[in-house]
């Protein structure tokens, strides 16, 4: 009699636990968007998928950016509910790298307080700040002195503080916008492989806006295809190819598939407009 | 090529050599009336002696004095106010035309109002100074805030940041590069005014009434030393604000 109730709650709990695992982690309902010219979107539903790195491509000027950037609060939403597991986003933590890491760096800040500096908007005490910083760096096993400050580093050097300066807060979801676009082919692929390293040693959901196709199926589990404004999900691919991926990956024939494929439907919506 | 590079560090002395070459030899052959152009010797020791135990010396550190008290008013009210009208760019809109108006207006034409108020006195030569550099800081500061990098104030937004703790860690200090033109530009034009408010409004000294005393008893000598002086000081005092610059703002044009 007494046992029945706590059993009870403790398969509820479990029950709870087990539906947060699947359930998506952010939820987009009746999304719309108008700028002065244009519906970017209307009506727009979506489920991000939780622990999957996820990329958004599609048409020139279909919205990709700004569908994260009114995901993470950057422009404000003519209607609809964007929910992270039920809850608004001024209840989370998330972070957010921007494509211009030259105006998004603090440039009178050393590269070590600028990944601090959100700990110190949060009220971190100083210790734990360097302490924290101290173990992300170790953690990504980053090799950059960072006493310099951002304009003394190369591209590739700033938009890596730059993704450590979003992940110090340790967020439950990370946006990137198209954070390798403005550095050489070389610094691309080195930071390619940063990111899918941070992915996979923090698992947390990440969605990425990239315009290189080659890229966004590379590092992604979930390939978000977009249609021209006011834009629709075309298709949502899946490509489970195991990590680490190499440049091995992209001669495989999974890869290969997968890439024409993605092609194909990005080149059906073009035309259409 | 390393003796070639060597030569290079002179380069700047060049137009100063060129230009003392021109002026002697123009004495020499006597083009100018001796009278109205002494020679570089002449006045470099009229220079030397008046800065060393002359009147001269003292004429300049008053200068200096009257300069840097209008120019430290002038930022005091200037900066913060220029923050506020920057931070909202509404309110800068309606202000900005009496900002224009008054910076647009020579300040020597303020000289007799602020005699009235303030009397013939220090009082009047630093308010007329502190009043034109305060409109330039002012509208420099402004532009620095309201220029401020958008990606950068959307960075801060992104990880919480208050409006006001952006305006502190992140508007103040993209305002920073801009606020030291304005402060350069600001320093300049009290200087500008102090020399023309010495010149006319009853002093008995600093460097324009230096200059204006050499004129009127024809002592040439004294009144290019007053001349060079001046120069020298404004020279300086631009120097003295981009080496601060450089030092603070270590990020500028970078």
């Amino acid at each position: 009699m007494t046992a029945q109730p706590a059993a009870k709650m403790e398969l509820s709990r479990n029950a709870h636990e087990a539906a947060r695992r699947t359930a998506p982690h952010v939820t987009i309902r009746g999304l719309s968007k108008h700028f002065s010219d244009a519906t970017i979107y209307d009506n727009f539903d979506f489920d991000i998928p939780r622990g999957k790195l996820m990329s958004v491509f599609g048409p020139n000027g279909c919205g990709k950016s700004t569908l994260i950037n009114m995901i993470a609060g950057l422009i404000p939403v003519d209607a609809g509910e964007i929910l992270f597991d039920g809850q608004p986003l001024s209840q989370i933590k998330f972070g957010y790298v921007f494509q211009n890491y030259r105006e998004a760096m603090f440039p009178w800040l050393r590269a070590f307080d600028n990944i601090a500096y959100p700990l110190k908007v949060m009220g971190v005490s100083k210790s734990e700040r360097t302490a924290r910083v101290e173990k992300i760096v170790a953690n990504l096993n980053v090799k950059i002195d960072l006493n310099l400050y951002p304009y003394q580093m190369s591209g590739g050097q700033q938009q890596l503080v730059s993704i450590m300066r979003a992940l110090i807060v340790e967020p439950e979801i990370l946006f990137l916008d198209e954070p390798f676009s403005a550095l050489d082919y070389e610094m691309t692929l080195f930071m390619r492989e940063q990111l899918q390293r941070v992915f996979v040693e923090t698992s947390t959901t990440t969605v990425l806006v990239s315009h290189d196709l080659e890229e966004a199926v590379y590092l992604s589990d979930r390939i978000l295809l977009l249609s021209r404004h006011p834009a629709r999900a075309v298709e949502f691919v899946h490509y489970d190819a195991p990590r680490p991926r190499t440049l091995q990956t992209m001669s495989e024939a999974d890869f290969i598939s997968t890439k024409a494929h993605c092609l194909e439907v990005f080149q059906r919506e073009v035309r259409k407009g | 090529m390393i003796a070639l590079k060597r030569l290079q560090i002179l380069l700047p002395f060049v137009g100063i050599a060129v230009l003392l070459a021109v002026w002697s030899l123009t004495v020499w052959a006597r083009i100018v009336d001796p009278v109205l152009l002494p020679s570089p010797v002449s006045t470099f020791r009229a220079m030397w002696i008046g800065m060393t135990s002359g009147k001269l010396g003292v004429d300049f550190l008053k200068t200096v004095e009257r300069t840097i008290y209008s120019t430290a008013i002038a930022a005091i009210i200037a900066i913060p106010f220029g923050i506020l009208l920057g931070s909202s760019e509404k309110v800068y809109r309606s202000v900005e035309f009496v900002i224009d108006f008054f910076r647009s207006t020579p300040a020597s034409a303020m000289f007799p109002l602020f005699l009235v108020l303030f009397g013939v006195g220090d009082r009047t030569k630093i308010s007329v100074a502190a009043f034109g550099a305060a409109l330039v800081i002012l509208f420099n500061v402004a532009y620095g805030v309201m220029n401020a990098r958008k990606t950068r104030i959307l960075a801060a937004r992104v990880m919480g940041a208050s409006r006001l703790r952006i305006l502190w860690d992140v508007m103040l200090l993209e305002s920073l590069p801009q606020t030291f033109v304005g402060l350069r530009n600001g320093v300049s034009l009290a200087l500008v005014i102090v020399v023309v408010a010495e010149m006319f409004i009853g002093s008995t000294d600093g460097l324009g009434q230096s200059v204006f005393e050499a004129q009127q008893l024809f002592n040439m000598p004294d009144m290019y030393a007053a001349i060079f002086a001046a120069g020298a000081l404004g020279y300086g005092l631009n120097l003295l604000f981009l080496t601060i610059e450089r030092r603070f703002v270590h990020w500028s044009g970078k």
